[in-house]
């Protein structure tokens, strides 16, 4: 685990747990039992403390997941450019998955997800660590064939 | 015509890189209050120059300032940006177009507290920006602007960024300081305030980054000038953000008090579609929304209040006439239920609840006795919450009902809505 330098520097160990929890996400796509583990050992914590906390936060993960994962911004200001709904239902055209679920092949997961901050360029949605804005279901074809979507 | 100052350098090529920081005046600010300033009248420049928190609250900065205990005991600087609410982009366009801005603020805030460490907690969400403060804080340190004995005033600040795990609530302060404690981002009550008892029971500063990005103009220019610009109580410019239906959305720096009407057709370009407006959301979806008839009102804290909404965050939704009111009351119910932390009953509960009336309502199922239990949840959920955020999901709700209820009315009568279908 990769957090060692910045376990040290903070006074409080457990203050590095949410960097933690990260850094031991990205060997498996989400956080394993054994990864919940790892971090708890390190951090001097227990186990039920480290899976409480990961179990807050939406951003770590407790199952596996498809190597893209697409999360379509279903907020407000998304919805008032014709955003979620539409895209949603054209990648579950594409890739017959509906959110939550994962393609067969392990290529992609489909999630909505609540505002992005990117209201002045909606519909807005993400794929992996790429923020992709003002988005048409052209440019939702295009990305799914770059990425290999059948 | 205004001519921005938070977003002055914003549309410079390579905005972000402290080259460009540089050149354009960047931490002269900062030499100017280690050199000549000591923490004591820095904080009463900060009083003298009205500046109000721009999360959402509008807490006099100066006064937070006062706040914190002047002894030498450990004291810290809390950096939000948690940005979440709803409409709201103005932080990730400050953090990703001019990172340095906010990070010479808060080192000014920090010296004038006695702030040893600065932590930066950012939205999980936030890839871009993420690199964007890494990279900045570490320029900062190789010119000597963070570290050991600050352009040789002995005075020495690290600082560090930490990601939030997408959790809207964390952008509450209290939660936020859980959230980097490693626990999960439930709320504390309050008292102890943050500047009592905060991150890891020490004395905490918690600021918006665009309150930060204020500082170095203020000290660089003087509190008078900062107070002359915006209206007597509020203050200064504010970053707003304009989305929905307009023709340019994106964010525009005003002073505090232009109409409302004058940054919807002046700036943000109208309506498209020749379509006349039916409400505009003012600060991001926790605050009411205003009908067309009050286009007039000044955007500042006291008017929108008299106005019955908030300036929340600046962040104004512009819902044209086709739009179904019932519709967006719902959206915003399931965007808070989503993010309850779930610690108290009424906010776990009720949002839950609310959501369901709602579906039921704008798929054409409700009934009369519907709208009644709407009306009761809110009231039900409206000041029993453990932190704000019950009130922040019930205000635009129950104000809707009540301004649009004949569009609510209408649902349950013709079981679903002439717009949406």
């Amino acid at each position: 685990m990769t957090a060692g330098p910045f376990v040290n520097q903070d006074p409080e160990k457990r203050s590095m747990l949410l960097t933690a929890l990260y850094v031991a996400q990205e060997q498996h796509g989400y956080l394993t039992p054994q990864a919940i583990e790892r971090v708890a050992d390190r951090l001097g914590m227990s186990v039920g403390q480290v899976a409480s906390t990961a179990s807050f936060y939406s951003m770590y993960r407790d199952k596996p997941v498809g190597r893209y994962i697409i999360q379509v911004c279903e907020g407000l200001t998304c919805h008032l450019a014709g955003g979620a709904e539409i895209l949603v239902e054209q990648i579950g055209e594409r890739l017959h998955i509906k959110p939550g679920e994962t393609t067969p092949d392990g290529l992609f997961s489909l999630t909505t997800v609540q505002c992005l901050a990117a209201c002045g360029s909606s519909p807005a949605m993400r794929i992996n660590d790429t923020l992709y804005e003002n988005v048409t279901p052209e440019m939702m074809d295009m990305l799914l064939n770059e990425l290999g979507g059948a | 015509m205004y001519e921005p100052i938070l977003l002055k350098r914003a549309n410079l090529p390579r905005s972000e890189t402290i080259d460009v920081y540089l050149e354009n005046g960047g931490y002269k600010a900062l030499e100017k209050a280690l050199r000549g300033n000591t923490p004591a009248e820095l904080i009463d420049i900060m009083k003298r120059s009205k500046l109000r928190g721009r999360g959402g609250a509008g807490f006099p900065a100066g006064l937070k300032w006062s706040f914190m205990p002047t002894d030498d005991q450990v004291k810290y600087l809390l950096v939000n940006t948690d940005e979440g609410e709803p409409g709201t982009f103005k932080d990730r366009e400050l953090v990703e177009k001019d990172p340095h801005q906010i990070i010479e603020g808060a080192i000014i805030a920090a010296y004038a507290v006695g702030a040893q460490h600065a932590y930066v907690y950012i939205r999980g969400e936030f890839f871009l920006g993420v690199k964007r403060w890494i990279k900045a804080i570490s320029d900062a340190y190789a010119h000597g602007y963070l570290g050991q004995d600050i352009l040789g005033s002995g005075y020495c600040l690290d600082m560090t960024v930490t990601r939030g795990a997408g959790a809207y609530i964390c952008g509450e302060e209290t939660a936020m300081i859980n959230s980097l404690e490693g626990l999960r981002g439930e709320p504390r009550l309050k008292p102890p305030y943050p500047a009592q008892q905060g991150y890891l029971g020490a004395p905490t500063l918690v600021h918006n980054v665009e309150t930060l990005a204020h500082v170095p103009h203020i000290v660089l220019n003087g509190p008078e000038w900062y107070a002359s610009i915006g209206t007597e109580q509020s203050a200064g410019p504010k970053v707003f953000c304009v989305s929905g239906h307009v023709f340019k959305r994106g964010v525009y720096e005003l002073p505090l008090g232009t109409p409302l009407s004058e940054l919807i057709y002046d700036y943000a370009g109208g309506v498209p579609g020749n379509k006349r407006i039916k409400a505009v959301i003012p600060g991001g979806a926790s605050t009411p929304a205003l009908t067309a008839d009050q286009l007039d009102v000044t955007l500042d804290f006291e008017s929108l209040a008299e106005a019955g909404s908030a300036l929340g965050t600046g962040a104004v939704v512009v819902l044209n006439e086709d739009t179904c009111m019932v519709d967006v009351a719902r959206r915003t119910a399931r965007f808070f239920a989503h993010e309850s932390c779930g610690r108290c009953t009424p906010c776990r509960v009720g949002s839950r609840r609310l959501v369901e009336e709602l579906d039921r309502v704008a798929d054409g199922e409700g009934t009369g006795a519907d709208l009644d239990r709407i009306e009761s949840l809110c009231n039900g959920i409206f000041g029993h919450t453990f932190c704000p955020m019950g009130d922040a999901m019930v205000m635009p709700i129950m104000s809707s009902l009540k301004t649009f209820r004949n569009e609510f009315v209408d649902h349950v009568a013709n079981g679903g809505c002439p717009t949406c279908r």
